[in-house]
Parts: C-alpha cells; structure tokens; sequence
C-alpha cells in the first residue's frame, strides 16, 4: 500500500503542537472581521439618502416552506399564496384601509335584493402569454373551484353560487340563494386561471401548478425545488409594471439559518421572532443602520378554550373567573416579549369589525376567588378548591409550539395561586387533533385562530357547525350568537353588518367561552436598499402595494448576475 | 455459494413483505391523516372537503384494504404519488402526454444526501484512521490524551449548536463559504469550473460538521484495534528486521488494525440515504431526512412507505453483501455456508 505524504505519521506527529497553535491563532485572528462593524457615515449616508423612483433591481427573500402547487385554491397553503399572489389576480382587493375595491373588475353592482352581484371587468386584459383575460376565465375558474373532483379546500363559499354566468366578455354575474355577505371578500381570494391553458387538465398533476402563465405583475422565471423560486417582471402586467425587475424567495426552512443570511446581507427581507425583533438586532449596530423593522398586527390570535360540554366549564361563572385569575399581560410581557396586544374581540383591533368599547376580563384574583366562591368552590386543608368532593383541576393541551407551552406554565402559575390545580400537556398536531379535538376529548385547549378580513365566524361559534371535523369544537352554543353570526352573513351593508359584529364579540366576551390571551404582530425585517414602501403602516400591512418597493441602483447587489 | 445467494434472495421477498406490512400498521396506527395537517385547521376550509380529500386517497377504507392496493402498486415497482404535493410520484418521475416531466420526491432528494453522506464518510476516515494511529502510538500521552478530549466535545457538542456557530464563523464574519443552500441562486449561469467550486463551497459545512462530530467512534475503534496489533509478535519482528517506523506502522500493523473497520463501513451503507433532519433544515438543502420528517408529519402515508421500503430493502442487501463478504474473507464461514 503506498501512503499519501500528508498521512506521513511520524511527521504529523512532529508538527502536531505547531499545527493546533496556528489552528487557533488563525481562529482567533478571524474572529475579528469587519462585516459585523458598524457603517461608516459615508455608507450611511449612501443607504439613506432620498432616491427616485427606478426600475430593476433584485429582492431576495426568505420563506420557511415550500409550495406544493401555485394554483393556490387547490393547494391552499401559505407558501403558496405568497407566490401566487405576485403571478395571478383576483376580481376584488382590498385598499390601503381595508375595504374593498377592484382589481381586475372596474365597478360591480349589487342587485336590490342583495343575492345577485355583477361584475364588469376592465377592458383589454392579457394573460402574459398575450392571450386575452376575460369573463369565460372567471367562470371557468368558479367552475373549477367548486368541482368535487378538484376538491379545492376554499370551495364551501363559492359552492354557494346558485348560478353564475358570462353573458359578454366583460360581464360576469352571479346569484346566491339568499344573501351572503363573506361572498365578496370570497372574490377577493380567487385568483383567476387561464381557461385556455388548463381546460380538461387535472389541476392537482398539470404541470401548470409549477410553470404557471397569470396576469400579475410577475411571471415565475425557474423554480429549484427545495431550493429557490425566481420571478421576474410580467411586462404586460394587468396593473400596469412593477418596479422591482427580480423577486427571489429561497427556502430555508430554519429561522436561525434564514437570519444568519440575513446578517451576511444574502437576503433582503424575512420573517423575524421577538427576540431577534427586540434583542438581537437592535443590540447590533450594523443590522440596525442596514434593516427597517416591521411590526404590523396579524389577524390571529391566542386563546384558552374551554371544553364546554364538561363540567364545571359549562358554568358562566367557573369561565369568568378564570378568567380574571389569567394575567394576560403577563403573557405579552414574558411570553411575546411585549410584541403583542390585549384584546376583547376576535377581530383584529382598529379594523372595522373590532368593537371599541370592548375591554378584555383585567387580572383580577380576588374577583376570581370569590365568583368561584359563588359557585360552591371552597378552599380544602391542601389549599385547592373543592366542591362536592371534587377538587377544581383540568389539563391544558397544547400543541408543541414554544410560545403557547410558555403561556400555559404561566396560566398555570397563576391559577394554582387561586387553588385551581393545572396540568400541561403538548401533543404532537396530528394526534392532538385527530384524539382530542376532534372526539371532544380535552378540559382546556390553548389554541390560536388565523382569521381572514371578512368578519363571519359562522365556522368557529355557530351552534350547528359541531362534531367531527368542523370547528366549533369547544361546544358552543347560544341562541343569541347563532342568531347573529346568521345575521351578519346576509347583511351586505357595511355598516349595518358592523354593528352586528360589535354586538356579536360583545355577547362572545360576556359569555367567556375562551379567554383571549393575546394577539402577536406579525414581525419583519426589510433591507434599507428597498425603498418606497408604504410609511407608516398602512392596516392593509408591510406588503401594502409592493410593486412599487424599487431599489436603487447604487444600493444593488453586484454578485448577482441577471 | 451460488445457491446460497440466490436462497438468500428469494428469502427477502417474504421479509420485505413483512416489513412493509408492519411499517404500514404502525404508520396507520399514529393518530390522523393527510386532513389534520396544521395548514387545513383554518376555518375558511370546510368538513365536507376534508372527507372528499380521505375517499380520493382511500384513507376512508379498512387499513388491510389499504396495505393491498399499496402492495399490488408496489410490485410494479410503482410507488405511488404523493398526497401532500398533489399526487407528485413519489420516486420515480413520470412523463404525462404533453411531454411534461414530473421528477419523484425521492429522485429529488436522494442524491443530494448520498453525496453529503459519502463524502462525510470519506472525510470521517480521513481524519479518524490518523487520528486514531497518534491516539494509540502515543497512548496515555499528551497527544492520545488530547484526542480523546477532542473527540469526545465533538461527540457531545449538539451539532446544530456547532452548525450555527461555524455558519456565523464562516459565513457572516468572514465571508468564506454560503450560509445554506444547495447552490447558487446563478448556479445555472456558471461555468462548469464555476459550477464545481459552488458546488463545494456549499457542501463544506454540511459534510464536515457530522464528519467532526462523528469521529468519535471511529477514531476508538481504529484505535484499539492498533493497540491490539501494535504489541503482537510480529510487529516487534518487523521492527528487528529494522523497517522503518512508518513502514511497520502503516504497512503490518494498521491493516490489521482496520479489519473490523470495513465492516462497520460496510453495515453503513443503508445509513447512507437517511440524512439528519436537523441538519437539513438549518443548510436548506432538501435532503432524505427532511423529505422523511415532512412526510410523516403531514401523514403523507406513501411518501413514507416509499422511504421505508428503499431503507429495508438497502439493509436486507448490505447484510448480504456483509455476509458474503465475510464468507469471501473468513475460510470458516465459508465452510459454515456451504455445510447448509
């Protein structure tokens, strides 16, 4: 056998002390790059400065996860939609405030008896591929959607549709039973597909669902899976040209790897966590010159969501008292970090639909010990409250996400100080879903709910929509709720339908069949090369018209090649 | 020994049925399907799509009925599609009539793991049979002592701990290698010189961490195995026919030494398609163990199966290969084989 020179052991041995000193001097000596220190004011002043509006440019993004499709009401996932959001549009959208207006439809019309709404559509839309965009497309994606073969997620609200119809290239018209509100924030969510490109393919394996043809501002340019999704500029955009000529969204499933990068300047924009959001860079000074941070409220929330079909939860009072022993702002403080906010709704706060003079249950332990008092609970040698030999305890169940685990060790602190004695438990989804929710199997759940823009929560608390797979799994059921949320979904006036959500999350608040523990913003970081985005806030979020974010060309990248 | 091959064979049909059909209770046996995934607990989805999507992938039916329609797909080799990626196949890609070529989850990701892996290999032996020659010729030494030390941080550091740190060394501090991914986002626009060095600037953290963190084993293995020969007879008569120390240590002494080494090498190879989780996420680079991971928490049932069956099919094959090897090696196995 010959031997390689550099596995020559006597040598190696020889060297081995001057070779572990060079190792950890050169350590040593590395440790102190540069790309960590602060800008110079020549640097700052270059990425601050005012700039005009330009075309071109890269802007590379981070997502968690990849999508399995981009025709988005089949594969109805969040990767999705943030791709297919750039490629396709939809009839409505929503403005900077929140309320709706037309995206490809120029004006609609609602008829008197508020079951039939008309659509007309802008004149001389195109598919980029220079077909023409017109009604025939609309109706072939409604037909599409609601097709049991296709089994789209979303298509409970467009199977709604008694009957839809194209009369003429630019009119589409349909008609509901009765009326329904959610409708037109349901054709705010449907991106319009190519009926001449899919007719008679199968929208789950056509090879459409990765080499998508939209009407948006971007075309999809090369997709590595598992790896990256390039778009670039559709030019015969619908809405006119975007500014930004490349979006680049890598996947890097690891939160702490996607920072990584971004503290390396390999991307321009993710998602952040609080305490990279209020720790990490805040306390470096070269990522507080180069990124804009973003907090904007989600329209989700955390709760606590009592079983109400089991004893002593079906009691108003068991509820409201626990209730009031839960330290929300303790959880906000510790748990988000104080990126978060108290609410009294299951809107998100400063919308239309959240009530104002609602105010969530305050830390009240006193209040708690004596309507527990009220209901019969009294205090045992053990210090735990007792009534008819039964001790008040229950379990919490919560699935394995470290924000929710935290809340409930600090709900459960708090509760055994009232004499309530509580265990924990984090289950894997799957089976917490599948073995618990679903068979109703469960004291205490600490769960969150993802809401959309249109305020019906038919699903969540309707009294009907309970066992098996729905969603009102806590058992919730009151006459007067039901007869609201009943209400709300036929109302199309705004104003009218707003005052009978107030009254709705009024009724909900004062019943307390979950306690609100909080609502997280949504945390950002955006690299300051990407200017013109909307400031401050706009409630429609960051990404409120990003076709017109531009990046100037002193502030490019230079190792990307285009 | 032909005989006994091809007996050996045909023996693994009925193991292989075995094990499929047992993956395939225990997978069924954890709680919820394809529809509980976290992404369809959202209110805007409804119950009765749910229940559509469980009768078109036949998750409604009796489990037995499942595992036959599985099995009679498989004995075409075929399998299956995915549920979670719209019915993607799951390992072979598939040409529908267009002309559209749809590659296979497995085909996608299993390259990009036997290289991590193999190289990881390689460098492992690289650095552990040296390593482990110093350790057991300065025994007890300072040299020994500290490689021992080594290893054995190595072996306890948490490796995405160690991942997140040499990512933060060697890539935002310094700006020699990428942070994570497979390539770069211009890989296609290189030139194939270009290609080749991207290509190992991307895979340098992702093979020598688990490599470091592996040595441990190794490194002991290679050296007890040299203590063992270093004091046999006849290396002290290679030493009296006066060969050089170098000679008497590589040539006699560490081929000996590294006889049980090819067979942990050799029962490694299975090992060699199951990437780590982890250390996928972190490099953004869409591996085995990643694909594995994902599969079994959305429930994506054949994904699963798909992985399960590479996985003991390649360890019924390397036992054998193991075996005959041995046979091969060893003249008392080989009479032991032929006496059956």
């Amino acid at each position: 056998m010959k031997i390689p020179a550099f596995l020559n052991i006597t040598k190696l041995e020889r060297n081995a002390k001057a070779y572990i000193c060079c190792f950890f001097v050169a350590v040593g000596l590395s440790a102190c790059g540069d790309s960590t220190k602060s800008l110079t004011s020549e640097e700052l002043n270059k990425l601050n400065k005012a700039y005009p509006t330009e075309d071109g440019g890269t802007m590379i993004s981070a997502m968690i996860g990849e999508p399995s499709s981009l025709i988005y009401m089949i594969a109805g996932e969040a990767p999705s939609s943030a791709i297919s959001a750039n490629i396709f549009n939809t009839l409505l959208k929503y403005n900077k405030d929140l309320d709706l207006t037309g995206e490809l439809v120029e004006n609609w019309k609602i008829s008197n008896d508020q079951k039939t709404i008309t659509f007309k559509l802008k004149p001389n839309l195109k598919w980029a591929d220079g077909k023409p965009l017109t009604t025939a497309d609309v109706l072939w994606t409604w037909k599409a959607v609601t097709d049991d073969k296709n089994g789209s997620p979303y298509a409970s609200d467009y199977q709604l549709v008694k009957s839809a119809e194209a009369p003429d290239p630019l009119t589409f018209r349909v008609t509901y039973n009765e009326p329904f509100a959610p409708a037109m924030d349901s054709w705010a969510g449907l991106q319009i597909l190519p009926k001449h490109l899919l007719e008679g393919q199968d929208l789950h394996t056509t090879s459409f669902t990765h080499k998508p043809v939209g009407s948006s501002f971007y075309k999809l340019d090369s997709w590595t899976a598992g790896q990256n999704i390039q778009l670039s500029r559709n030019s015969t955009s619908v809405l006119g040209p975007a500014n930004i000529d490349k979006l680049v969204s890598r996947i890097i499933p690891d939160n702490s790897a996607q920072f990584l990068e971004l503290m390396a300047d390999n991307i321009d924009s993710m998602g952040l966590d609080p305490t990279q959001f209020s720790r990490i860079v805040p306390a470096r000074p070269k990522l507080n010159q180069t990124l804009n941070l973003y907090k904007e409220l989600g329209s989700g929330y955390t709760y606590l969501g009592f079983n109400l079909k089991r004893k002593p939860f079906d009691e108003v009072r068991v509820r409201k008292a626990i209730n009031y022993a839960i330290d929300k702002q303790e959880i906000i403080d510790g748990v988000y970090l104080g990126l978060g906010i108290n609410i009294a709704s299951p809107y998100k706060p400063g919308t239309r639909w959240s009530n104002p003079d609602l105010k969530n249950y305050a830390y009240d332990p006193e209040k708690a010990k004596a309507l527990l008092k009220e209901a019969g609970f009294v205090i045992n040698n053990d210090g735990i409250l007792v009534r008819d030999g039964k001790p008040l305890s229950f379990e919490i169940l919560t699935n394995q996400n470290k924000e929710r685990e935290k809340s409930a060790v600090l709900i459960q602190r708090r509760l055994k100080a009232i004499g309530i004695q509580v265990t924990i438990r984090p289950l894997e989804w799957a089976s917490f879903i599948s073995n618990f929710i679903k068979k109703g199997d469960f004291d205490v759940v600490i769960l969150g709910w993802g809401l959309g823009l249109d305020p019906d929560q038919f699903n969540i608390w309707h009294s009907s929509e309970q066992g098996g797979d729905k969603f009102n799994f806590i058992g919730y059921s009151n006459p007067k709720v039901d007869r609201l949320l009943v209400q709300g979904r036929m109302e199309l006036n705004p104003d009218k339908r707003q005052a009978i959500y107030h009254a709705f999350a009024k009724e909900l608040l004062e019943d307390s069949p979950i306690v609100y523990l909080s609502a997280g913003y949504g945390l950002s970081a955006i690299h300051k090369r990407v200017k013109g985005i909307v400031d401050p806030i706009p409630p429609a979020g960051v990404g409120y018209e990003s076709e017109k974010w531009f990046i100037p060309s002193p502030l490019r990248r230079n190792e990307i090649v285009n | 020994m032909l005989n006994y091959i091809i007996k050996r064979i045909l023996w693994m049909i009925p193991l292989l049925i075995g094990i499929s059909l047992i993956s395939f209770l225990i997978m069924h046996l954890a709680p919820g399907d394809i529809t509980n995934n976290e992404g369809a607990f959202n209110p805007k989805t409804s119950a009765e799509s749910r229940q559509k999507l469980r009768e078109l992938y036949n998750l409604d039916k009796p489990v037995i009925v499942q595992y036959s329609l599985w099995l009679k797909r498989m004995v075409k080799l075929d399998f299956g599609n995915s549920f979670q990626t719209h019915r993607k196949p799951v390992f072979w890609g598939t040409t529908d009539k267009e002309g559209n070529y749809t590659p296979g989850m497995i085909q996608e990701s299993i390259g990009k793991t036997l290289i991590i892996n193999i190289l990881g290999l390689i460098v492992t032996l690289m650095l552990a049979i040296p390593l482990g020659v110093i350790a057991a010729r300065k025994y007890g030494q300072w040299q020994d002592k500290s490689i021992t030390l080594f290893n054995f941080v190595g072996f306890s550091i948490p490796s995405f701990w160690l991942i997140l740190l040499l990512m933060y060394w060697v890539g935002v501090i310094n700006n020699w290698f990428p942070i994570s991914g497979w390539q770069s986002l211009n890989y296609e626009s290189l030139s194939t010189w270009e290609q080749i060095k991207d290509r190992f600037a991307h895979l340098f953290l992702p093979v020598m961490v688990p490599s470091i963190t592996g040595l441990a084993g190794i490194t002991l293995f290679v050296k007890n195995g040299m203590l063992d020969v270093l004091y046999q007879d006849y290396i002290t008569t290679a030493r009296s026919k006066g060969l050089s120390e170098h000679k008497v240590v590589y040539t006699h002494a560490l081929r000996n030494a590294l006889l049980p080494l090819i067979t942990i090498v050799g029962l490694s190879i299975p090992g060699l398609i199951g990437g780590s989780v982890i250390a996928e996420s972190i490099f953004a680079i869409n591996g085995m163990g990643k694909l594995f991971f994902d599969a079994v928490t959305a429930r994506d049932f054949p994904v699963v199966m798909g992985i399960l069956t590479i996985g003991s099919a390649l360890t019924l094959i390397g036992n054998l290969v193991a075996d005959i090897a041995y046979a091969w090696a060893d003249p008392r196995v080989r009479r032991g084989v032929m006496q059956q």
